[in-house]
């Protein structure tokens, strides 16, 4: 074996690689043979490290040097001052890992201290297209013990114990979901894997695939073994090119190496499993227009019950979780049940992964122990909101979600508190919100996407949801009545109490939320025809202060549709409401502050 | 099959165990109102009018999809079922042509059905609705997508039949809508025109293009014959206005029956006293025909010398 004096890790993760990691990589490759060092320094692409906002990420091992946003000019200084000469390049440090001069290595930096990672722990850590390197953090041992020295039923008993619950969003515990598959009556079980991830800014399932993509096919195959299967499939959205590519490798890798096939471990045990790539309809990450296009129906939600542990795929019993779920699995046969369910709060247990975006310091993903405040998430790990402005608002759980505000932030975050406070864990989206985002402009992009995503199969959601949308449109448009609010109420109630699918029964949470901690923001819409927050479009007024005006022209001179009216020099300039685009280059341009929206 | 006790709208009563909602409270003559349930199709719970209310659920459950279990409590016209139902109803209404009073379908389309028992109107609004497309290509199907309510029947019954499986789901939320093959117009599409989807439709979006303005509904009596053409035996009905019959129409297609173009012929021939001249696709295009080529009896008659 090969042994190296340096480890490189270089963040090979979606974001990274779109700020251009894999030049990066070609240019290390290059400096290292230059200086001659590839045999005493090892460069490994990583999954993500979650930091994305501060990508292209290197770390260097033993030293857990955390540079960030590496440029490719910036290579050449790393290798010959740090990997050559052994001299930490401080001005290429994450802002973080430096404090009053002091260097922090990546596990002191605020945004990780405070993180426990289990379903991420090998994520920009390893190499995730190496078997090896998976075997070498503990992979595939946690199959060997459920297969040598576990009976079935002892594997779902630790699930159960764990308090392990459904981490796509429903919080459904996961073991009684195993135990409902073992005991459901069939020649033939199939275990599969929710990665059709499709919250708009979630991307903690992608980052598990990318990262660390055995991990999914150890516990998948645990699972197999848990309830009598000897097939698996993973349904992964076409969108994620790199995690299917890693999916593939770690399927072929783990196939080649006979820890998937036939007679696993020489105990007999049989499992395979498959990939199906998902054309990109949100829907398909409900369970049953999951398991429909798995069949290559149309991806629509089938009734429940039947539930999919009693009729899943082609109508056999299959048990079906989420990326993040599987990924918890192996850790909690090694660590025991008391380990995981000693983690978290009463009722949610172990960790969850949020995907952190919006007006948020720390863009990316964060992994916290279940029972964490929303303050501590946002404020300690995410490093609070950017240019000194007021918070306002976090969303969670994605279009099934609500909007939390302020007076909630102490919340300690878990499933019951979540759905207490109107919104829901959902699958991990957290999006900050402040002073300049308008609450109704909020609920309106959710419904917006909801609208694009029903599948069409229900009449609540399909005719419901666009008549949400269409009075939202009206009220942020200025045309919104007193009234409409009521409608948008009752609508809502209908369309959670009577629709098909929990997509249906969760999509006017957003507006609900809003409608609940932010009904004065709906009220100024509709009664004063104004938007605080300064968003809609339609009722904004750029307007020139007479008094601040110095009659220089210049706004007049920048406005796209010659709107402004005035004699430089002479007479105060006026914007001919009529014809203005709002689209703020005047108020941009004035050197004098003499114009305001509002 | 055992059975099992269950209660709706306060009334006690024992079941077979293996009932939806909907077909227990048949048996107490409760008909729950549905637009996509079909005894003989797959049920699918697509258009929620059948929500009921059940002690301890979380939400209203579809009675058509719902199965019962022993000692359930079941309020079919709850405030919040009712409710409920009539706000569906208004979102479908609020998606639909108001011109019942020159449908064809006036009389027997059950969503009238249900707005009349529910009190639900046709109200003004500025939002969107779905396009005005007639397609009567076919000249045994008038189509008319905008009364659709998409309950999916016509494409259930069709899917029945491995053979043809000509009408599907197209696009998606509320722009979804029935397409024939590739969203291509009937005429053009692999439709054999057996009428098993005009005999499901619960509204006026599929209709017979052959009794189209002939007759209202309440004018109209019928009477049941067996269609003879082979073993099937598939029901039929004589439409009747003054005792003439102007129209037949096939029955919905119970198990086993497949439903087919030259039994309707044969039926129309047999009965009908205004018969309509018959149509065959040549060469992909609907033309003209001799009743003979249309029941494909040419070869017969000239060897019986007729």
């Amino acid at each position: 074996m090969e042994l190296f004096r340096s480890h490189v890790l270089v963040c090979g993760g979606t974001g990274c690689t779109s700020s251009g990691c894999q030049k990066i990589i070609a240019k290390l490759d290059e400096q290292l043979e230059k200086h001659q060092l590839e045999k005493e320094v090892k460069v490994i692409k990583t999954g993500c490290f979650g930091l994305c906002e501060a990508g292209p990420i290197i770390v260097t091992y033993p030293e857990g040097a955390f540079y960030s946003r590496v440029e490719e000019k910036d290579v050449e200084r790393i290798t010959e001052e740090h990997l050559l000469k052994g001299r930490i390049v401080t001005d290429l440090l994450y802002k973080d890992a430096v404090i009053d001069g002091e260097i922090k290595s990546v596990d002191e930096v605020e945004f990780y201290k405070r993180q426990q990672r289990v379903a991420l722990r090998n994520c920009g850590v390893i190499n995730p297209e190496s078997l090896e390197e998976y075997i070498a953090f503990d992979g595939y041992k946690a199959l060997g013990k459920v297969l040598t020295e576990m009976k079935p039923e002892d594997v779902i008993d630790v699930i159960k114990r764990s308090g392990l619950r459904g981490r796509g969003g429903g919080g459904f515990p996961s073991g009684l979901k195993w135990d409902f598959t073992a005991k459901a009556e069939g020649d033939q079980k199939y275990v599969a894997c929710n990665a059709d991830e499709g919250d708009p800014g979630a991307f903690m399932d992608r980052s598990v695939l990318e990262g660390d993509p055995h991990v999914i096919v150890e516990a998948m195959a645990i699972a197999g073994y848990a309830v009598g299967a000897d097939m698996g499939y993973v349904y992964i959205r076409a969108e994620y090119p790199i995690a299917v590519d890693r999916l593939d490798i770690a399927i072929k890798e783990a196939r080649k190496a006979g820890l998937l096939g036939k007679n696993i471990f020489g105990t007999g045990f049989n499992f395979d499993m498959e990939i199906r790539l998902g054309a990109g309809a949100f829907v398909c990450g409900e369970e049953t227009a999951l398991i429909n296009s798995i069949e290559g129906k149309r991806g629509m939600p089938r009734p429940r019950p039947p539930f999919p542990a009693v009729k899943g795929i082609w109508n056999k019993p299959t048990l079906l979780n989420n990326v993040e779920t599987y990924a918890n699995v192996p850790q909690i046969i090694l660590n025991g049940a008391d380990w995981f369910a000693g983690i978290g709060t009463e009722k949610s247990k172990g960790t969850k992964v949020f995907a952190l975006g919006g007006k948020i310091n720390n863009t990316g993903l964060v992994e916290i122990p279940m029972g964490t405040t929303l303050k501590e998430v946002i404020y300690d790990i995410g490093g609070g909101i950017p240019n000194g402005k007021a918070f306002k608002a976090v969303q969670t759980g994605g279009p099934s979600g609500g909007c939390i505000p302020a007076d909630h932030l102490d919340t300690p975050i878990d499933y019951d508190n979540l759905i207490a406070l109107g919104s829901m864990m959902g699958s991990g989206g957290m999006i900050v919100m402040d002073e300049d985002n308008c609450m109704v402009d909020i609920a309106r992009f959710f419904l917006d996407f909801t609208v694009e995503e029903s599948c069409g199969k229900c009449t609540p959601c399909r005719e419901g949801t666009k008549r949400m949308l269409e009075i939202l449109d009206r009220i942020t448009e200025g045309k919104g009545e007193l009234s409409d609010l009521d409608k948008l109420e009752s609508l809502s109630k209908t369309i959670k109490t009577a629709s098909l699918c929990g997509l249906g029964q969760t999509a006017p949470n957003p507006v609900l939320s809003t409608l609940h901690y932010f009904r004065h923001e709906y009220e100024a819409h509709v009664n004063d025809k104004k938007c605080p927050a300064g968003v809609c479009q339609e009722l904004l007024q750029y307007v020139v202060i007479p008094e601040l005006c110095k009659k220089c022209g210049i706004c007049a001179k920048k406005c796209p549709v010659s709107c402004i009216d005035g004699v430089k020099g002479k007479e105060v300039y006026i914007i001919r409401q009529e014809d203005c685009v709002k689209c703020g280059a005047c108020l941009e341009a004035c050197p004098f502050k003499a114009i305001k929206k509002g | 099959m055992k059975t099992i006790s269950v209660t709706i709208n306060g009334k006690k009563l024992q079941v077979p165990e293996n009932y939806t909602i909907i077909e227990a409270a048949k048996e107490i003559g409760i008909d729950i109102p549905a637009l996509c349930y079909d005894p003989n199709l797959d049920k699918v719970g697509a258009c929620r009018i059948c929500v009921v209310e059940v002690e301890g659920a979380r939400n209203l459950m579809a009675a058509c999809t719902t199965p019962i279990t022993e000692g359930m409590v079941i309020s079919t016209e709850s405030k919040n079922a009712v409710e409920t139902r009539k706000e569906i109803l208004r979102l479908l209404l609020d998606n639909h042509p108001n011109d019942c009073l020159v449908c064809n379908k006036a009389g027997e389309c059950k969503l009238q059905e249900y707005a009349f028992k529910y009190d639900v109107k046709f109200r003004q609004h500025d939002g969107e609705r779905r396009q005005a497309k007639v397609d009567n290509t076919n000249p045994y199907i008038h189509r008319d997508d905008s009364k659709c309510v998409l309950c999916g029947k016509c494409v259930r019954t069709c899917n029945k039949v491995e053979d043809r499986k000509v009408l599907s789901f197209g696009e998606r939320g509320f722009e979804t809508h029935i397409v024939a093959d590739y969203d291509n117009l009937m005429a053009d599409s692999s439709c054999v025109s057996c009428a098993r989807c005009l005999a499901v439709c619960p509204v006026g979006a599929l209709m017979d293009a052959r009794t189209m303005g002939k007759a209202r509904v309440w004018e109209t009596t019928t009477e049941d014959v067996k269609c003879t053409v082979c073993e099937y035996g598939c029901d039929f009905e004589l439409l009747k206005k003054n005792g003439k019959v102007y129209a037949v129409r096939a029955k919905s297609p119970v198990e086993g029956r497949p439903l087919c173009l030259k039994g309707r012929l044969s039926v129309d021939l047999t009965y009908n006293e205004e018969v309509q001249v018959p149509y065959v696709k040549k060469d992909g295009k609907f033309v003209e025909a001799t009743w003979e080529e249309a029941l494909g009896l040419g070869k017969l008659l000239s060897k019986l010398g007729k």
